[in-house]
């Protein structure tokens, strides 16, 4: 069957085994396939050797301090929304070496460290994830400095976006504006439909190198019913948000609340576990570790994951800067929502609701903000 | 002798939001002195009649410790009031004052103004102010001084 | 971003707890262009690496100089090194004091205990270009008269007639002559005019902040008054997240702040 030569923007139509076809066109040309599969009783992001590694026929339920994995009455492959995994676990690994280095003689003399970066090919990444990228792209590449290893692994991914066909219990991208659907910054995006026995895949081309890649896999122009029915999905995901933000004026709301009694109410349940900062696909805190052989003569310094909820985070001779509980929390949710606008432009949340759901005490972040916002001391001059 | 004293009196910052009658009396009340390099003004118990302006110089505020000598709790020169203990029981100074180097100042009758403050209390509460306003700007600066802040925490 | 390596020419003992360390580059062949309030990330080799102002002279970029106090692992493995020892450096890093934008005006220095050190290259930068300021007033606050940095320096630039420079201690030992009490009582007094002058101020936040006050009180105002601000660094190039500060991160957008800027978080407790 002739193939519709494909154009960016174009629209075209997937069956079911289509998706498989695709990974394989991937491996073909040479690329690491990374993907949701099962794993640990979660839905995570590994690299996926075959199609059959997807969890078909999985979802999740998702709530505050809650994540459970259910069979599906049907087969849909991306039948969930968002696991504890990002996809900053690749691009800004938890533990990276920056160099090397060994004395000889007098002097130091530092290792090279050129790796050649591997050719990925991100699949599923939801609206919010990829927004995610976005917002932590303005971080390591349109600074002050780059970030080279940053950049050379982010030049080398091929990205599978996937529009929600569910929202989940935590999700809400929809108020934050990221999402369900993925609009920018893919080569290919999936939207997965199963109606009336049917299951197929509306695939929109996003770049002219995923139309090269969609070229070997066996496609139809869509129908405008097919369309229609992709649009009934992301407009059924949009209406179904398991909570919501909003974010009216929400960094002056912020700036001006900063002793706000709802943080003491926050503090005391918040335990300072830092989950929410290795589940947030933004968070990119990291710390710097030297470690050094026995003998003294070689060293490694590695950059390391790190979160601001540790005591040690703003540590200052004399103690830490934020030493109390309360401190740490609202640091991490001063900075996600309000002071990250006036460092890099956008908002740091996503809407992803990962910090929800693996919060083990169910701190909310929208409810926080509603606290702060419908208790704010009455201002003064007001009837 | 009085007469070239007012204007100096008149224009010090902590004089001259007092009242026309109220200035008067304090410009009636002060004399010049003069310390050499080394000598009391005045000393700890010593009954505290008079209070300072120091026009030139250098005075310490300091404590006699046993074994230990004269420890400095501050210094002050040039423009700074010092001295309090005249409007409050039990009028006795409460530290030494040294001339760290030859000093030039103004001194003012306390015991006097003591007893017109008695009499007229609107000036009572003006001098009260001013005097208040002393002790809260030592106080202050003794307890950022207490904190030790250049010190390194153990 | 990969250290340089430089090699230590000389180690002096400033006082009991502070050191400073002179340092030319080992292949030698440039000096080191920093702006006076800019740091290095200093590396001990195989121990860490620590955020250190520059405390050395701008206009003779032959040699780096840096003054730390032996505070943790990093200094103390520092204050080991010996002439001849490498140390690594990252940098200059931050944003400098304002001294282009003091020509034609007063300037107003306030340093409390170490930090005259990030400003010395501030005074040098004015010396060498006297003409081009008004009136140049120093007003440094050090613990005790032990703790005074740089006192052969001071003394030097204490005789200058063009140079007005006023000392105090917070307490007072033996023979100590100077003033006694916190720098912030030497503001009231200070010669400089309001109206037209510039202030740079370094110290524990909570100096600068009654500095701030008194500084205020004479009628300067926000926009002319800087600080220089403090928080955990790790990599100097904000990626690390550790010197965040409200919404600036003090490596990049500091560590001098115009005060106007940053006075709605400077109010902010553990911020």
């Amino acid at each position: 069957m002739p193939q519709p030569n494909l154009q960016t923007g174009q629209q075209v139509v997937l069956q079911h085994d289509g998706v498989f076809q695709l990974l394989k066109v991937l491996r073909e040309r040479g690329y690491r396939v990374i993907g949701p599969t099962l794993g640990r009783g979660a839905i995570v992001y590994d690299e996926l050797n075959s199609g059959a590694e997807l969890p078909a026929g999985w979802t999740d339920t998702q709530d505050g301090g809650t994540y459970r994995l259910q069979k599906r009455g049907d087969k849909a492959l991306f039948g969930y929304t968002v696991g504890p995994h990002s996809w900053k676990k690749i691009l800004h690994p938890a533990t990276r070496r920056f160099w090397r280095a060994k004395r000889n003689g007098d002097g130091i003399e530092l290792l090279d460290e050129e790796r050649e970066p591997a050719k990925l090919a991100f699949v599923g990444v939801r609206a919010c994830d990829r927004q995610a990228i976005a917002v932590q792209d303005k971080i390591f590449l349109e600074g002050t400095y780059v970030d080279p290893a940053y950049k050379s692994q982010r030049e080398n991914v091929f990205i599978v976006a996937v529009n929600c066909g569910q929202a989940g219990g935590t999700c809400f991208c929809a108020s934050m504006g990221t999402g369900p659907k993925a609009t920018f910054g893919f080569d290919l995006a999936l939207t997965e439909i199963l109606e009336n026995g049917a299951h197929y895949f509306v695939v929109e081309v996003g770049t002219a190198r995923g139309a090269e890649i969609l070229d070997g896999v066996p496609c139809k122009e869509a129908s405008s019913e097919q369309l229609a029915a992709a649009k009934r999905v992301v407009a059924k995901t949009a209406a179904h948000m398991g909570r919501r933000m909003d974010t009216t004026d929400i960094k002056a709301l912020l700036y001006r609340n900063y002793e706000h009694p709802r943080w003491d109410n926050v503090a005391a349940r918040c335990l300072n576990c830092a989950n929410c900062t290795m589940v947030c696909p933004t968070c990119f805190c990291t710390t710097v570790e030297d470690v050094t052989d026995l003998t003294g003569d070689s060293t490694e310094r590695w950059r390391k994951w790190d979160s601001c909820f540790t005591m040690d985070f703003s540590y200052i001779v004399g103690g830490s800067v934020r030493a109390s509980a309360l401190a740490r929390y609202r640091q991490w949710m001063t900075h996600k929502l309000a002071t990250w606008i006036d460092q890099f432009g956008t908002s740091g949340c996503v809407g992803c609701g990962r910090c929800i759901t693996w919060c083990p005490v169910a701190i909310d972040i929208t409810e926080e903000v509603r606290a702060i916002r419908e208790s704010e001391p009455a201002k003064k001059g007001t009837a | 002798m009085i007469h070239t004293l007012e204007p100096i009196i008149r224009e010090h910052p902590f004089f001259k939001d007092l009242a026309e009658p109220h200035l008067k009396l304090v410009v009636g009340c002060a004399k010049n002195v003069r310390f050499d390099e080394g000598q009391m003004l005045f000393r700890e118990g010593e009954p505290a009649d008079e209070f300072y302006m120091i026009r030139t110089g250098q005075v310490t505020i300091e404590v006699h410790v046993p074994g230990r000598g004269p420890a400095i709790w501050e210094t002050v020169g040039e423009g700074d009031v010092l001295g309090w203990s005249w409007l409050f029981p039990p009028y006795r100074w409460h530290f030494d004052a040294r001339a760290q180097q030859p000093t030039r100042a103004l001194a003012f009758d306390g015991k006097c103004l003591r007893g017109k403050c008695d009499q007229d209390h609107d000036l009572g509460y003006e001098l009260m102010k001013l005097c208040a306003a002393v002790m809260v700007q030592r106080l202050q600066a003794a307890r950022l001084q207490l904190l030790d802040l250049y010190g390194v925490k153990k | 971003m990969q250290p340089r390596s430089y090699r230590i020419q000389r180690v002096r003992q400033e006082t009991h707890d502070t050191f400073t360390l002179e340092l030319e580059p080992v292949d030698g062949v440039d000096g080191f262009e920093f702006a006076p309030g800019q740091f290095n990330m200093l590396y001990v080799f195989g121990v860490g690496e620590v955020p250190i102002s520059i405390s050395g002279d701008p206009t003779t970029p032959k040699t780096l100089t840096h003054t730390t106090r032996v505070v943790g692992t990093v200094t103390r493995a520092m204050r080991q090194l010996k002439r001849g020892d490498l140390l690594g450096i990252r940098g200059p890093f931050g944003k400098p004091w304002p001294v282009e934008q003091a020509r034609g005006r007063d300037v107003v220095v306030v340093p409390g205990g170490i930090g005259l050190a990030p400003l010395r290259p501030v005074l040098y930068a004015l010396m060498a270009q006297r003409k081009q300021f008004r009136r140049v007033v120093l007003l440094y606050g050090a613990r005790t008269p032990q703790d005074v940095l740089f006192p052969k320096e001071l003394e030097q630039w204490r005789s200058r007639s063009d140079f007005d420079v006023h000392l105090t201690v917070d307490r007072a030992t033996g023979a100590w002559r100077d003033n006694v009490g916190l720098v912030t009582n030497l503001i009231p007094r200070a010669s400089f005019d309001p109206a037209n002058a510039v202030a740079m101020v370094c110290g524990p936040e909570v100096m600068m902040r009654y500095v701030v006050i008194e500084l205020e009180k004479r009628g300067l105002t926000d926009d002319r008054i800087y600080v220089s601000m403090e928080r955990n660094m790790k990599c100097g190039l904000g990626f690390c997240g550790h010197c965040l500060f409200g919404p600036t991160f003090i490596c990049k957008d500091g560590p001098v702040f115009r005060f106007d800027r940053i006075r709605h978080f400077f109010s902010k407790r553990e911020v």
